[in-house]
């Protein structure tokens, strides 16, 4: 059958406002034969009518609001052919008003042409969609310099206009395929070579789209599938969802993030599809069915066991701003991530980045159309992935209210995989009752047993604290113990090092260790950085009840000026890598239950602070209530 | 993956999000060549079954050849079929051009079923390359104002990376067009490879066929000699004429159509 086995590629045209994209496109459909008979007549007939110039842009422009005010507002596609490819060619509106209609057209395509103005040069818009499109995953990008008739088709102007642009895009991570001088309105190097600019030996505009590569679906990649639905029309109960990377067949065990279940895929589920299909590829929306019944629904991704996602509840990303009220820290916006959704919070605004020179700068707020850095907090554990490593599950947006005001890519630098620590490796194994029970240990030791789970920057005093208050309950007749950073990890951690994933586990460790003993009637206190947030929660998990929470603050200049170890220092100079509060984040808790600000009170009275709320709090409630002090 | 394959899993997985997120549902059946390959469509994505109803909006207008295969295969495929009737042309907005303004009660149709039923969606098979304001829309578009058919082009929501907005205010309705991204070439090679039967008027009878179905009165064939799918193919990889260029409202005033669009026409 004619035509099969064409190929398909989608380009947006993008730029600043008034640099002639629609002109252009109009041109490249009319040079490359694509117009419907009539078409120019009508074009020329509505001119008339209105009393203007001929105006290829009516083309695209097709809203009376566009053609009266002669501007782009809404995102158009339009189809031209060459002798291998299908086009589809997605114009882009250039002001920045309609930034989001930009967004929606340039997210759809493979490759994108930024047209810039020969007169006018780079504009704020041709810089911010540059940068947009990296963004957004548009990888090819060639460029046109348009209205080279106005510069009298100077070479010189040109090559200026050429060096900064491309090194503005080299900035950005893009180096550009191609650049071409052109005049949209004159033809000048958009299907056919200009005899206007003989200094220029590269290719046109069509020809620079037809070197642009085909975008192939990532097979190769690990399998991810988020679960769109679970259905069950009949007998069958169908896990139906698009296969975003890699290859699934029957028979492969799968794995369901963040739930952690798994199975095997007993069949590949299609109506119509001759054959029984054992496999289903990148690219395909199917379903399949499971050998046994496991609760799975939609928001899962499906990958197997040996390569999953990652899951956290904290991520780092970069993101565009479309609300109309400012992003700020501490908002919370509903989070759609492939298939899943969550509630998340801005944790911290990390920079502001200006997309004009690519410099960033801290801010307490992102505005429209801004891009930023920012640190968010779900109210759940997510199944995600880095953008550079699985980009559809590596992205997301953020809704407020009813809109969808932002999008992001995500890092996960400076955060930990917290895969492991959810993850319960035994089976079959079943929580065996004390034969001793908390209360009469508590009756025992004439208090009960619980954790002081301190949290600070290096250098706020959680040590020497610790011992301090350990000295002082140990004399009152308490059963304490410490558990340090450093003595962890000679013995149980010893496995472990510093890379954030380790820190998670180092921690994680030390709440189950902290749980065991609080429960054996001991009075925990633990000496920890633990710089995230997640991970104390999980210690909270652990512990229950008798988790308590004491904040040792004091701001990162004073903890530097103490440096007790001389480790500030060493991460200043470079000699450690991930140092908390100077190359890692530090995430200070919400609702602590005490918090000691050791930069206004000295030892003596941060430790009164300390023993008298582990007095009050861990009291033989029994024993009191018979009478009896302590 | 063919691009026809590339195709069908959109459509597919935009069927499904609605499906997923949309509350009451209904599907525009038009009996066109666009709309039967959207029930095919529906029927893949939900294994076999369509899980909605379809609405046949009934101008009283269509071609005989028309309600024949609407008769046909609303039982072979076992649809659930709606039928909405059109008020008459009189009670239409008489400032707009003869053959919109007969082209608007489809519209009114649709509107007076749509709140009679409850359907807070429905999908509709327009496509981006049919015409200009169509270029222009979403996959999952809000309207909303009386009758809950207004258009804003003004202002339609970002549509990326495939999230769509699938929560509005109340009283907002959906009109989700799962075959936006098509043209009328894959529709055509679609229905060859799925062999999915279609209204015999799209194939030349005595130098003649059309290319897209509307009311009797103001639709009008084109020259052809295409009376086989895989001719009518051939036909419209070579042809210059415009798709729509027999349907007379679109070609009334420079504005009619986005008018009619604006007010909820598909």
């Amino acid at each position: 059958m004619p035509g099969t086995s064409r190929e398909g590629l989608k380009v947006a045209i993008v730029g600043h406002v008034d640099h002639g994209k629609s002109t252009l496109v109009g041109r490249l459909l009319h040079d490359t034969g694509s117009l419907p008979e009539g078409k120019v007549e009508a074009i020329r007939e509505v001119c008339r009518r209105r009393g203007v110039e001929f105006e290829w842009a009516f083309l695209m422009d097709a809203l009376q609001a566009e053609r009266d005010q002669g501007i782009t507002i809404d995102t158009s596609q339009i189809w031209i052919k060459s002798q291998s490819r299908d086009y589809v060619i997605i114009d882009a509106p250039g002001h920045k008003e309609f930034l989001k209609n930009m967004i929606t057209g340039a997210a759809a395509s493979d490759a994108a042409l930024l047209v810039i103005d020969g007169a006018e040069g780079v504009k704020e818009q041709s810089r911010r969609h540059g940068y947009l499109l990296h963004l957004l995953g548009v990888r090819q990008i060639a460029v046109a310099v348009n209205k080279m008739d106005l510069v009298g088709f100077s070479q010189a102007r040109f090559e200026e206009i050429e060096k900064e642009y491309r090194a503005y895009l080299i900035g950005v991570g893009v180096t550009p395929t191609h650049i071409v001088p052109i005049s949209g309105r004159g033809g000048d190097n958009v299907v056919t070579q200009s005899v206007n600019m003989p200094w220029y030996k590269g290719p046109t505009v069509m020809g620079a789209l037809e070197r642009f590569k085909v975008v192939t679906q990532p097979e190769g990649l690990p399998l991810r599938m988020p679960v769109q639905d679970v259905y069950k029309f009949d007998h069958r109960r169908i896990i139906a969802g698009r296969i975003d990377s890699g290859v699934l067949k029957v028979g492969d065990r799968v794995l369901f993030s963040p739930s952690n279940k798994s199975a095997r895929v007993a069949s590949i589920e299609a109506w119509l599809v001759p054959g029984t299909p054992t496999e289903v590829r990148a690219g395909i929306s199917t379903g399949f069915t499971l050998d046994e019944q496991i609760f799975v629904e939609r928001g899962e991704i499906v990958s197997h066991e040996a390569q999953p996602p990652i899951e956290s509840d904290v991520f780092r990303a970069r993101l565009f701003w479309l609300g109309k009220t400012s992003l700020t820290v501490g908002s919370r916006y509903r989070l759609k991530l492939a298939t899943a959704e969550a509630q998340v919070r801005v944790q911290a605004i990390e920079h502001v980045v200006d997309t004009g020179d690519l410099s960033t700068a801290a801010s307490d707020k992102v505005e429209r159309n801004a891009v930023a850095e920012v640190i968010l907090q779900a109210d759940r554990v997510l199944a995600l992935d880095e953008f550079t490593s699985a980009p559809l599950s590596g992205r997301f947006v953020l809704v407020d209210g009813y809109d969808i005001a932002g999008g992001g890519i995500i890092s996960m630098a400076g955060y930990a995989d917290q895969r492991q620590a959810l993850t319960v490796k035994s089976r079959n194994i079943t929580w065996t009752e004390q034969a001793v029970s908390v209360e009469a240990r508590a009756r025992r030791n004439g208090h009960r047993g619980g954790v002081i789970w301190f949290t600070g920057l290096s250098g706020s005093g959680k040590s020497t604290l610790s011992s301090a208050v350990e000295r002082r309950l140990f004399s009152l007749g308490y059963q304490v113990f410490v558990l340090d950073g450093d003595n962890m990890r000679h013995g149980l951690n010893s496995d472990l090092g510093f890379s954030p994933d380790e820190r998670a586990e180092n921690i994680r460790r030390v709440g189950e260790v902290a749980a065991l003993m609080s429960r054996a009637g001991m009075v925990v206190l633990t000496a920890f950085i633990s710089p995230y947030r997640s991970d104390r929660a999980r210690a909270r998990k652990a512990v229950g009840d008798s988790f308590h929470e004491v904040y040792v603050k004091a701001d990162l200049a004073t903890c530097e000026r103490r440096d007790p170890k001389g480790l500030y220092r060493k991460a200043r100079a470079g000699e450690i890598q991930e140092f908390t509060g100077i190359s890692a984040p530090y995430e200070p808790p919400e609702t602590a239950e005490l918090v000691v600000d050791t930069a206004a009170m000295d030892v003596e009275q941060s430790v009164d602070a300390i023993v008298s709320y582990v007095r009050e709090q861990f009291a033989d409630r029994a024993a009191q209530a018979a009478g009896g002090k302590r | 993956m063919t691009p026809l394959d590339a195709l069908e899993s959109q459509s597919i997985y935009i069927f499904r999000e609605a499906f997923n997120r949309i509350g009451k549902l209904a599907m525009l059946w038009s009996l066109g060549k666009d709309s039967n390959v959207m029930v095919w469509l529906a029927r893949k994505a939900f294994f076999g079954r369509l899980p909605f109803p379809v609405l046949h909006i009934d101008t009283g207008k269509k071609f005989k050849e028309m309600y024949d295969f609407r008769d046909q295969y609303a039982k072979e495929w076992g649809l659930d079929l709606i039928l909405g009737d059109c008020p008459p042309v009189e009670e239409m907005d008489p400032s707009l051009p003869p053959a919109a303004r007969s082209a608007a009660r489809k519209t009114a149709g649709l509107k007076r079923v749509l709140k009679a039923h409850g359907f807070e969606g429905v999908f509709a098979g327009i496509r981006r390359d049919e015409e200009g304001t169509r270029a222009k829309e979403r996959y999952f578009s809000p309207r909303s104002g009386a009758g809950a058919g207004k258009w804003d082009v003004r202002d339609q929501p970002p549509e990326f990376w495939g999230q769509f907005n699938t929560d509005f205010p109340p009283g907002t309705h959906l009109r989700i067009h799962p075959l936006l991204h098509w043209t009328e070439l894959d529709i055509w090679k679609y229905s060859d490879r799925e062999k999915i039967p279609m209204v015999p008027l799209y194939f030349a009878r005595n130098g003649k066929r059309y290319r897209s179905l509307g009311d009797q009165d103001i639709t009008s064939p084109v020259s052809s000699n295409a009376s086989t799918v895989a001719e009518v193919i051939a036909e419209l990889e070579t042809t210059k004429v415009a798709e729509r260029s027999g349907r007379a409202m679109d070609h009334e005033a420079e504005d009619a159509f986005e008018r009619l669009r604006a007010d909820g026409y598909m």
